[in-house]
C-alpha cells in the first residue's frame, strides 16, 4: 500500500501523466498501453454504420446507450496485424476530453502498474506510432509496453476525429 | 386568434424567480469599490429580461420598478456614476419589492404600495444623483436585530428549580390527564385552563427544557407547544423554529416584539432592515398569505435538460431491447408460451406509451412562443401611434422544449426592436409611398438541418452610417469600406444602440447584447438582412440537434439513409427513355416536363449498389431553396419519426451529413443533409466529402 503511495507521489513530482496505471491490449504482435483513467469501458465489436467517404480506418459510428459514437481501427490505422472481425474482436471505449470515440484493437490482457523508473523514454525509431503520441516504454519482467499518449493520439488531425477550429 | 396569456404566466414567474435570485446573488457578491463590469451587466440584463416579460404580461407596476432600476444601473455601467454602498442597498430592496410584486401577481397577495413608492423614490433619487435620504440611509447598515434568545440565563428559585409555563395546544382531557401525571413527576405543577379551552401547565422543576419536550412528545406533536420560562413574553414561543427558541427569554424582548419574530428571508442580508419598521409590519400580513400561496403551486416542474436526455436515452434503449426480446420470442411456439407473448405484447403497448410520454416532454409547436406576440405587438403599436399587422408562420414547427424556453427572450427583444426602431410611423411610411400599416412577420421553418426563425419587418432598415458612427463614438475599430454585414453584426456589440431617445419599450442597446449571447449559447447563428427603406430581416439559426424530425429511410445497396420529409416532393421510377446523359454534366431525369439533375446517392457515397440504371431503382425528387435534384435509390424503406443526433458532439461534420439517428434494432441512420447534396452536388462529384 505504502508502495503505490509512494510511486503516485514521485509520478506527480515528476510531473508525468497523472495515472500510472495502464490497460494492456495488443495491436499484431506489439503490445500496448494508455492511461487506464481514459477508458471508460470495453465492449465487443458490433456492426457499425459507415461513414461515406471517411478514411478506411474510421470504421464508423454506432449507438452506445443513445449516444452516436465514432470507431477506428488502431490495426489499420498503424497497419498492424490482420482486421477481422468476430466475437473476439475488441472495442474500447475511450473518454478523451468530453468526447467518446470507440478504439478496435485485436486483445486486452491486463491492468498493469507502473512505477516511473519503470517507464523508459521512446527511441527515435522502432515504433509505427509518431514518438509524440509516446509516453514511453514500459517495461515489466519480460513485457515491454509502448505506452501511447491517448489524449494527443486522439485529438490530433492525423486522426481526424475532432474538427479543427478553421476548418 | 383569442389567446389565454395566463398559460404562460407560470413561465414569467419561474423565470422571473430566477433571475431575481440571480441578481440578487450577483448584488451580495460584487465588490463595490471595484465592480466587474461584466457582473454589472449581468445585473442589468436580468433587470431587462423581467421587465420585458412583465411589460409582455402588461404587469405595469413590474415594468415601472424595473424600468427605473434599470436606469440606474444602466448609468453604472456605462461609468457615469460610481457604485456606492447605497446603491447595492436600493437595488437590493428593490429586488424585495419586486418579488412581493411577483408574488401579488402570482398568488394575489396584498402588495404594499407604500414600500413600491419608497423604492421608487429611492431609485429616483439615486439616479438623480442625490445620496440616499437619512431614514434610509440610517437603516441600511444596521444588520436585521439578532434572535434576542439565549442572552439570559433562565432564573431559578431558591429550590434551585425553574418555572415554565407550558401552553398546550387543543388536546382531549385524558392527554392532559396523562400530560400532568408525568411532568408532575418532574416537580411542581399546577393547571389553569385559556379562554379558548386550552390547557397551560405551571411547572416548577429543575430540570431542563428539553427533557419537558422530550416528555410531552410521546402524548403530542412538540412543534404544538408553546413553553415559555414563566412571566416571560408569549411572542418568543413560535413553534417551528426548532429547539433553540424554546430557551426561557429576556423579559425585556417583550418590548421589541416585531423585532424577534420578523424573520428574515435571508439571514444577514441588510436589505430587509433597509425597509421602515412601518413595513416590516405589514410584511408580516403577507408572508401569511405567501405560505397559502405556497401550497397551491408547484403544478409544474422545472427539471434540467440533461436529465431529461438521459431519460430520452435510456428509454430509446429500452425500446431497443423491447425490440429484441420480441424478435427472439416470435420464434417460440404460440401454443406453448401463450402467457410469456401475451406479457410481452403488454411490455411492447407499455414500452411505447413510455416513449411517447417521455417524447412529449420535449417537443413543443412554436406556436408556445409566436402566440404570446400578437397582444405585444398590439400594445406597443398602440403605445408608440404605430399600425403594425402581425404575422406568423410556421407556427407548427416543432422545436425541443429547451430550446423554446430560451427563444422566447431573443424573440421578445427582436420584435420590440422590429416594433420601436423598424416600422416607421404612419405619416412616413405614407410619405414613402409605402402601405401606412408596417408588416411584422415572425416564421419558424427547418432549413437545412437547421431550424430558422426569422422576424422581418418592412420598416426602415438598418442605417449603415448611423451605425458606424455611433461605433466610432463608443470607440468600436470599424472602418467606412467594413461589408454590410459586418456593419450589421455591430449592434450585437453590448451597450449598442442607435436610437436617439431611451424609451422603457428599447433603445438601450441591451436588446440585442441579450440576444446574440442567448442564441450563441444556444449553439444557433443570428444574421442580419437588411435593405435601406424596405425593411430589415433577423434570421435565428439553431441547430437541430434536439430536433424531432419527419423523414423518410432509403435504402442503397446495405445502406439505410433518413431523408427529412420536408425535403422531399415525391419519389417514382422513371421509365429509361427519360433519362437522359449530358456530356461531363452527368445525368438528368425529364419528370412532368422538367428536367431535374440526377444525384446518384451510391456514387456520392461510394456504396456498392443493387442497381445503377435509374430505371430499375427509385428517384426521389427533392426541393431545397428553390432548387429541386432527383436523388437516384435503391428503394424506399418507409417513413417515421426520428430523433436527431448530433454527429459532432463525437465526431465531426461530414459533407452531405445533417446528423445521426438511431434505429429501431439499435443501428445507427445518418441523415441527409439535403441543401447541402442540392447545393453542391457538383463538387461532390469532384471532391471527396471527407476533406
Amino acid at each position: 500500500m505504502s508502495y503505490t503511495t509512494q510511486t503516485q507521489t514521485s509520478v506527480q513530482e515528476a510531473g508525468e501523466s497523472a495515472g500510472n496505471e495502464f490497460l494492456a491490449f495488443t495491436l499484431g504482435r506489439e503490445e500496448y498501453g494508455i492511461d487506464i483513467l481514459r477508458v471508460q469501458e470495453i465492449r465487443g465489436y458490433e456492426p457499425v454504420t459507415r461513414i461515406a467517404n471517411a478514411p478506411d480506418f474510421i470504421k464508423g459510428v454506432v449507438n452506445l446507450r443513445g449516444t452516436i459514437v465514432p470507431v477506428v481501427d488502431m490495426r489499420i490505422k498503424f497497419n498492424l496485424g490482420t482486421p477481422t472481425y468476430d466475437q473476439f474482436t475488441v472495442v474500447i471505449i475511450l473518454s478523451i476530453a468530453g468526447r467518446v470515440v470507440g478504439m478496435v484493437v485485436d486483445s486486452v490482457s491486463d491492468v498493469m502498474t507502473l512505477t516511473p523508473e519503470q517507464i523508459k523514454p521512446a527511441p527515435e525509431i522502432g515504433t509505427t506510432f509518431d514518438t509524440d503520441y509516446l509516453i514511453g516504454l514500459g517495461t515489466l519482467g519480460e513485457r515491454m509496453l509502448i505506452l501511447v499518449d491517448i489524449d494527443k493520439l486522439m485529438s490530433s488531425a492525423e486522426m481526424g476525429l475532432i474538427e479543427k477550429m478553421a476548418a | 386568434m383569442t389567446i389565454d396569456m395566463s398559460q404562460f404566466y407560470q413561465v414569467f414567474f419561474d423565470e422571473a424567480d430566477e433571475l431575481l435570485a440571480e441578481m440578487e446573488k450577483l448584488l451580495l457578491a460584487l465588490d463595490v469599490s471595484a465592480p466587474d463590469s461584466e457582473d454589472l451587466n449581468a445585473i442589468f440584463r436580468a433587470a431587462h429580461s423581467i421587465k420585458g416579460g412583465a411589460a409582455t404580461f402588461a404587469f405595469n407596476d413590474i415594468t415601472e420598478v424595473t424600468h427605473m432600476l434599470e436606469s440606474l444601473l444602466d448609468r453604472i455601467r456605462k461609468g457615469e456614476m460610481a457604485l456606492t454602498p447605497e446603491h447595492v442597498d436600493a437595488f437590493l430592496v428593490s429586488k424585495d419589492v419586486l418579488t412581493m410584486q411577483m408574488d401579488g401577481h402570482h398568488h394575489g397577495s396584498s402588495v404594499d404600495q407604500d414600500a413600491v413608492d419608497n423604492v421608487c423614490q429611492r431609485l429616483k433619487a439615486l439616479s438623480q444623483g442625490i445620496v440616499a435620504d437619512a431614514p434610509a440611509a440610517a437603516a441600511a447598515p444596521a444588520m436585521p436585530p439578532e434572535p434576542v434568545q439565549s442572552a439570559a440565563a433562565p432564573v431559578a428559585d431558591a429550590d434551585g428549580n425553574f418555572s415554565f409555563r407550558i401552553e398546550l395546544p387543543e388536546v382531549p382531557q385524558r392527554d392532559v390527564d396523562a400530560l400532568a401525571a408525568e411532568l408532575g413527576l418532574l416537580g411542581t405543577i399546577s393547571q389553569e385552563i385559556l379562554d379558548d379551552k386550552r390547557v397551560v401547565f405551571t411547572l416548577a422543576t429543575p430540570e431542563t427544557q428539553d427533557n419537558i419536550v422530550a416528555i410531552c412528545s410521546f402524548v403530542l406533536d412538540p412543534d404544538d407547544l408553546r413553553i415559555t420560562h414563566a412571566g416571560a413574553s408569549q411572542t418568543a414561543a413560535q413553534g417551528d423554529s426548532g429547539y433553540g427558541i424554546f430557551e426561557p427569554e429576556k423579559v425585556d424582548a417583550a418590548s421589541q416584539p416585531a423585532a424577534a419574530t420578523v424573520e428574515s428571508p435571508k439571514p444577514g442580508q441588510p436589505a430587509t432592515a433597509a425597509s421602515a419598521p412601518a413595513a416590516e409590519a405589514k410584511n408580516l400580513g403577507r408572508r401569511a398569505t405567501d405560505k397559502e400561496g405556497s401550497n397551491q403551486e408547484s403544478s409544474s416542474i422545472r427539471v434540467g435538460v440533461e436529465k431529461v436526455d438521459q431519460l430520452i436515452n435510456l428509454v430509446g434503449e429500452l425500446v431497443i431491447t423491447q425490440a429484441m426480446i420480441e424478435q427472439r420470442i416470435g420464434a417460440l411456439d404460440p401454443l406453448h408460451h401463450e402467457r410469456l407473448l401475451n406479457s410481452a405484447s403488454q411490455l411492447a403497448r407499455n414500452t411505447r406509451d413510455l416513449q411517447e410520454a417521455v417524447m412529449s416532454i420535449r417537443m413543443m409547436p412554436m406556436d408556445y412562443v409566436f402566440s404570446r406576440f400578437p397582444r405585444m405587438v398590439r400594445d406597443l403599436a398602440g403605445k408608440l401611434g404605430k399600425k403594425v399587422e402581425f404575422v406568423t408562420r410556421g407556427a407548427a414547427t416543432e422545436l425541443d422544449k429547451g430550446l423554446i424556453e430560451r427563444i422566447v427572450d431573443p424573440l421578445t427583444h427582436l420584435v420590440r426592436n422590429s416594433v420601436d426602431h423598424g416600422i416607421e410611423m404612419p405619416e412616413k411610411r405614407r410619405a414613402s409611398g409605402k402601405n401606412e400599416s408596417g408588416k411584422l412577420t415572425l416564421s419558424a421553418a427547418h432549413q437545412g438541418g437547421n431550424i430558422v426563425i426569422e422576424v422581418s419587418d418592412d420598416g426602415g432598415g438598418l442605417s449603415r452610417d448611423r451605425i458606424l458612427a455611433k461605433a466610432k463614438q463608443q470607440g468600436l475599430p470599424v472602418s467606412d469600406t467594413m461589408p454590410d454585414l459586418d456593419v450589421w453584426q455591430l449592434i450585437f456589440a453590448p451597450g449598442f444602440s442607435t436610437a436617439e431617445v431611451v424609451t422603457d419599450v428599447s433603445g438601450r442597446g441591451v436588446g440585442m447584447d441579450v440576444v446574440k449571447r442567448n442564441i450563441t449559447a444556444m449553439g444557433g447563428t443570428v444574421e442580419i438582412r437588411s435593405v435601406p427603406g424596405a425593411g430589415t430581416t433577423i434570421a435565428i439559426s439553431l441547430p437541430l440537434t434536439l430536433a424531432i424530425l419527419d423523414g423518410m429511410s432509403v435504402k442503397v445497396g446495405e445502406e439505410v439513409y433518413i431523408l427529412p420529409l420536408g425535403y422531399v416532393i415525391e419519389s417514382l421510377q422513371p421509365v429509361a427513355i427519360d433519362v437522359k446523359e449530358i456530356a461531363g454534366e452527368g445525368k438528368v431525369v425529364k419528370v412532368r416536363e422538367e428536367y431535374l439533375p440526377l444525384i446518384p446517392l451510391y456514387q456520392i457515397f461510394a456504396i456498392e449498389p443493387n442497381f445503377t440504371d435509374p430505371s430499375q431503382g427509385i428517384i426521389v425528387i427533392l426541393e431545397s431553396d428553390g432548387k429541386k435534384a432527383a436523388l437516384l435509390v435503391d428503394s424506399l424503406v418507409g417513413q417515421q419519426q426520428v430523433v436527431v443526433k448530433n454527429l459532432e458532439s463525437n465526431f465531426r461534420k461530414v459533407a452531405g451529413i445533417s446528423g445521426a439517428t438511431i434505429l429501431g434494432d439499435g443501428g445507427v441512420s445518418l441523415i441527409l443533409d439535403v441543401s447541402a447534396l442540392l447545393r453542391s452536388s457538383h463538387q461532390l462529384y469532384a471532391d471527396p466529402i471527407y476533406s
